[in-house]
C-alpha cells in the first residue's frame, strides 16, 4: 500500500540578512526530513519554536516548495517550483492553522468562506456547494443558523470548528494540523481534539499534527517526530517514545513539559514541605 | 484515538460551552444578515456621532447635495443671464443692493448666487471624478506593487516618489499646460497628482494583509492571483482608502479652484468657484462681494468635507475605536 504522504531528504533554506551591500547568509531550516505516514494514521511533529516544524507543515500542505529533496502525497510528487497545484492535488491536502482570528477572512461570510473551496476547485452548482457546506457545518458542531454569520462573531473555539470545516470541504486524505489548539483555552482544546478524531474515524483521515504541547500529542499521536534545529532527533511510535525516550534533547523536551496532574502537584507540595 | 477526554461535548452541538448566548438565538438566514448590516452601521454611527464637527460637515455637506441637485429650483436667475443694467450691483443688505440680486451681481451683471448654486454642481462632480479616477488607479497600482513585491513593487514606488516630489499644484499646473486648459484636462491632472497617495496606502494596507493566515488559507484552497487581490485583499484595506478618499474630495475641488483661478481649469462663463474668483479679481477694491462669496463657498465646502472625513477615520479606523 502506497503511503499516504512521503518525503524523501526535504531541506528548506531561507536567505536572512541579505542587506545591500552585507554579506547573505543562509539559514537551514530543514536539514533533510525523510518521512513515511500511512493513510488513517496521525503523526506528531514536536519541537521548540524555530526548529523547522511549520516550515515542514507548510511544505506538506504545498504552500512553499523545499529548497530540495522530494515530497510524495499518495505516491505522486509533486513539485510546486516547476508546476502549479493543480485542483486534484489540493483536494487531497488541506490544512488548519494555529491562530483561528487570523485564518478566517473578516469580510467573508462562514457560508462563502467554506463554499470557496468548491467554488474553485469542483464543477458543483451553488446549491450543491450550500447543501454540503451546511452538512459540514453540522459535522464540526455547529448549526446551519452559522451560516450568514460572519466570524467576528464567533468565539475562538468555534473559529477553529469553522477552520477545520473548510479544509475538510473538499473531501482531503490528508490533513496538516499547524498547532490547532495552541490558541485555545484548556476545555476548548479538548473538544477541538475530540472532534478531530471523531472526523478521523469517519473520514479516514491522516493527519500531521504539529505541537508544543506534549500533552496533547500524547492524546492524539500515534507516531511521534522530535524536531530539533531542522533535523529529526526521534521518530517512534508514541507509546514507545513517551515510555522510554531515547534522544537526550527528546528527554529535555519531556521533562521541561509541567505537570498538572493531582498526584504530581502532591508530590511537588510534599517535596517543598519536606525541604 | 480510542480514549476520551472528559470535557467532550463535540458531538452535542446544544452542549457548547463556549457558544456565547446572545447569538444562539435562531433566525431565518436573510433576517440575520439584514440584522447584522443594521448592526454594523449603527456602530459606525455611534462613533461617528461622537465626532460634533463630523455630523456638522455631513449636514453642510448633504445640504450642498441638495443644492446641486436642486439648482434650477433654488437659483433665482441663470447663471449665465447677463443683466446689463446692474452690473456689480451690491448685495441686498448694502446700501444700493436688492431682493433681485441677494448676493449681488458681477461685472457681467450676472446673480453671483445663482453662479454659486450652480458652481456646487461643478466643485461636486469634479469631487467625484477626480476622486473615482485617483483611487481606482491607485488601487490597481498600489495591489499590484502590494501584493507582487519585487521589481514591480520597486518600479511603481519610485514612479510615486517621482510624483510627489513635485509640488501638487505645480505638477498639475505643468500637466494642463501639455493637455490643453479646460475643466477636463484639469481634473485628469488633479487626478494624477492625487493617485500616489492611494497608490501608497494601498500598498501598506495590502502588504500587512498579506502577512495575514485567512491569505494563505486561500491560496491554499487555490484561489488565483486576481481573486487574491480583489476578491481576499482589497476589501480588508478599504477603510483607509475611503477615509483618503473623502479628504482627496476637498483636495480636488480646492485644486481645480486654484487651476481655475490660474486661468487653466474651468473656462468661462462656466459658473466654476475658481474661476468666478479669477475673474473677479480686478474688482476686489472696488466690488468686495464678487470675490468674498466664491471665496467663502470653496472654503465652508471643503471645510465641511475634512471634518467629515476626520469623523470617517474616527468611525473606521480600528485603532482609534474606545470600547
Amino acid at each position: 500500500m502506497t503511503p499516504a504522504l512521503e518525503t524523501r531528504a526535504v531541506t528548506r533554506d531561507y536567505d536572512v540578512g541579505a542587506t545591500f551591500f552585507g554579506k547573505r547568509r543562509v539559514v537551514h531550516a530543514l536539514k533533510g526530513i525523510d518521512l513515511t505516514l500511512e493513510r488513517g494514521k496521525t503523526l506528531a511533529i514536536v519541537g521548540e519554536s524555530g526548529c523547522g516544524k511549520s516550515t515542514l507543515a507548510r511544505i506538506i500542505a504545498m504552500i512553499d516548495p523545499p529548497t530540495s529533496g522530494e515530497l510524495l502525497i499518495d505516491g505522486e510528487p509533486i513539485d510546486i517550483a516547476k508546476h502549479r497545484v493543480t485542483s486534484d492535488q489540493r483536494r487531497k491536502v488541506q490544512i488548519v492553522f494555529q491562530n483561528p482570528y487570523g485564518s478566517l477572512n473578516p469580510r467573508q461570510k462562514v457560508g462563502d468562506i467554506l463554499t470557496e473551496p468548491l467554488l474553485l476547485n469542483t464543477p458543483a452548482s451553488a446549491a450543491e456547494r450550500r447543501d454540503r457546506a451546511m452538512g459540514m457545518l453540522q459535522k464540526v458542531g455547529l448549526t446551519p443558523a452559522h451560516y450568514n454569520r460572519y466570524p467576528h462573531m464567533f468565539s475562538g473555539g468555534q473559529r477553529q470548528r469553522i477552520a477545520i470545516a473548510r479544509a475538510l470541504m473538499l473531501n482531503p486524505s490528508l490533513l496538516v494540523l499547524d498547532e490547532p489548539v495552541s490558541a485555545l483555552d484548556l476545555s476548548v482544546q479538548a473538544q477541538i481534539l475530540n472532534l478531530l478524531a471523531d472526523l478521523q474515524d469517519e473520514f479516514g483521515l491522516t493527519y500531521v499534527f504539529v505541537s508544543h504541547d506534549l500533552s496533547v500529542v500524547r492524546y492524539i499521536a500515534d507516531e511521534v517526530m522530535v524536531m530539533y534545529f531542522g533535523e529529526v532527533v526521534e521518530h517512534r511510535p508514541r507509546d514507545a517514545i513517551f515510555a522510554d525516550p531515547q534522544h537526550d534533547y527528546t528527554k529535555v523536551l519531556f521533562a521541561a513539559t509541567p505537570r498538572a496532574d493531582v498526584a504530581s502537584i502532591r508530590a511537588r507540595l510534599e517535596a517543598k514541605a519536606a525541604g | 484515538m480510542s480514549d476520551r477526554l472528559e470535557a467532550d461535548s463535540s458531538t452535542n452541538p446544544e452542549a457548547h460551552l463556549e457558544e456565547p448566548t446572545h447569538l444562539v438565538a435562531a433566525a431565518p438566514p436573510g433576517a440575520s444578515a439584514m440584522r447584522m448590516r443594521a448592526a454594523v452601521l449603527a456602530e459606525f454611527w455611534h462613533y461617528f456621532s461622537q465626532n460634533r464637527g463630523a455630523v456638522a460637515g455631513l449636514v453642510v455637506f448633504l445640504l450642498l447635495v441638495l443644492t446641486a441637485l436642486m439648482a434650477p429650483v433654488l437659483a433665482p436667475h441663470s447663471p449665465t443671464q447677463q443683466f446689463r443694467d446692474a452690473l456689480l450691483a451690491p448685495p441686498v443688505w448694502v446700501e444700493g443692493g436688492s431682493w433681485k440680486f441677494i448676493l449681488g451681481s458681477d461685472p457681467l451683471g450676472r446673480d453671483i448666487l445663482s453662479r454659486l448654486i450652480y458652481g456646487a454642481r461643478f466643485s461636486l462632480f469634479i469631487g467625484v471624478v477626480v476622486v473615482a479616477i485617483a483611487v481606482t488607479g491607485g488601487i490597481l497600482i498600489g495591489l499590484a506593487a502590494g501584493y507582487f513585491g519585487g521589481a514591480v513593487d520597486v518600479f511603481a514606488m519610485r514612479v510615486m516618489d517621482i510624483i510627489l516630489a513635485f509640488p501638487s499644484l505645480l505638477l498639475a499646473l505643468v500637466l494642463v499646460a501639455v493637455l490643453g486648459p479646460g475643466l477636463g484636462n484639469a481634473m485628469i491632472a488633479i487626478a494624477l497628482v492625487l493617485q500616489p497617495h492611494f497608490a501608497r496606502l494601498t500598498r501598506a494596507a495590502v502588504m500587512s494583509e498579506l502577512r495575514r493566515e485567512y491569505v494563505v488559507s486561500a491560496r491554499v484552497v487555490g484561489a488565483s492571483h486576481l481573486r487574491l487581490m480583489f476578491v481576499t485583499i482589497l476589501p480588508n484595506c478599504l477603510a483607509p482608502l475611503i477615509v483618503q478618499g473623502t479628504l482627496s474630495f476637498s483636495t480636488a475641488i480646492l485644486d481645480a479652484a486654484a487651476l481655475g483661478f490660474l486661468g487653466m481649469g474651468a473656462q468661462p462663463p462656466t459658473p466654476e468657484w475658481g474661476t468666478m474668483l479669477a475673474e473677479a479679481r480686478e474688482f476686489i477694491l472696488r466690488a468686495w462681494w464678487v470675490v468674498t462669496f466664491p471665496g467663502l463657498a470653496i472654503l465652508v465646502t471643503v471645510l465641511a468635507i475634512n471634518l467629515m472625513g476626520d469623523g470617517l477615520r474616527d468611525a473606521l479606523d480600528p485603532k482609534l475605536k474606545r470600547s
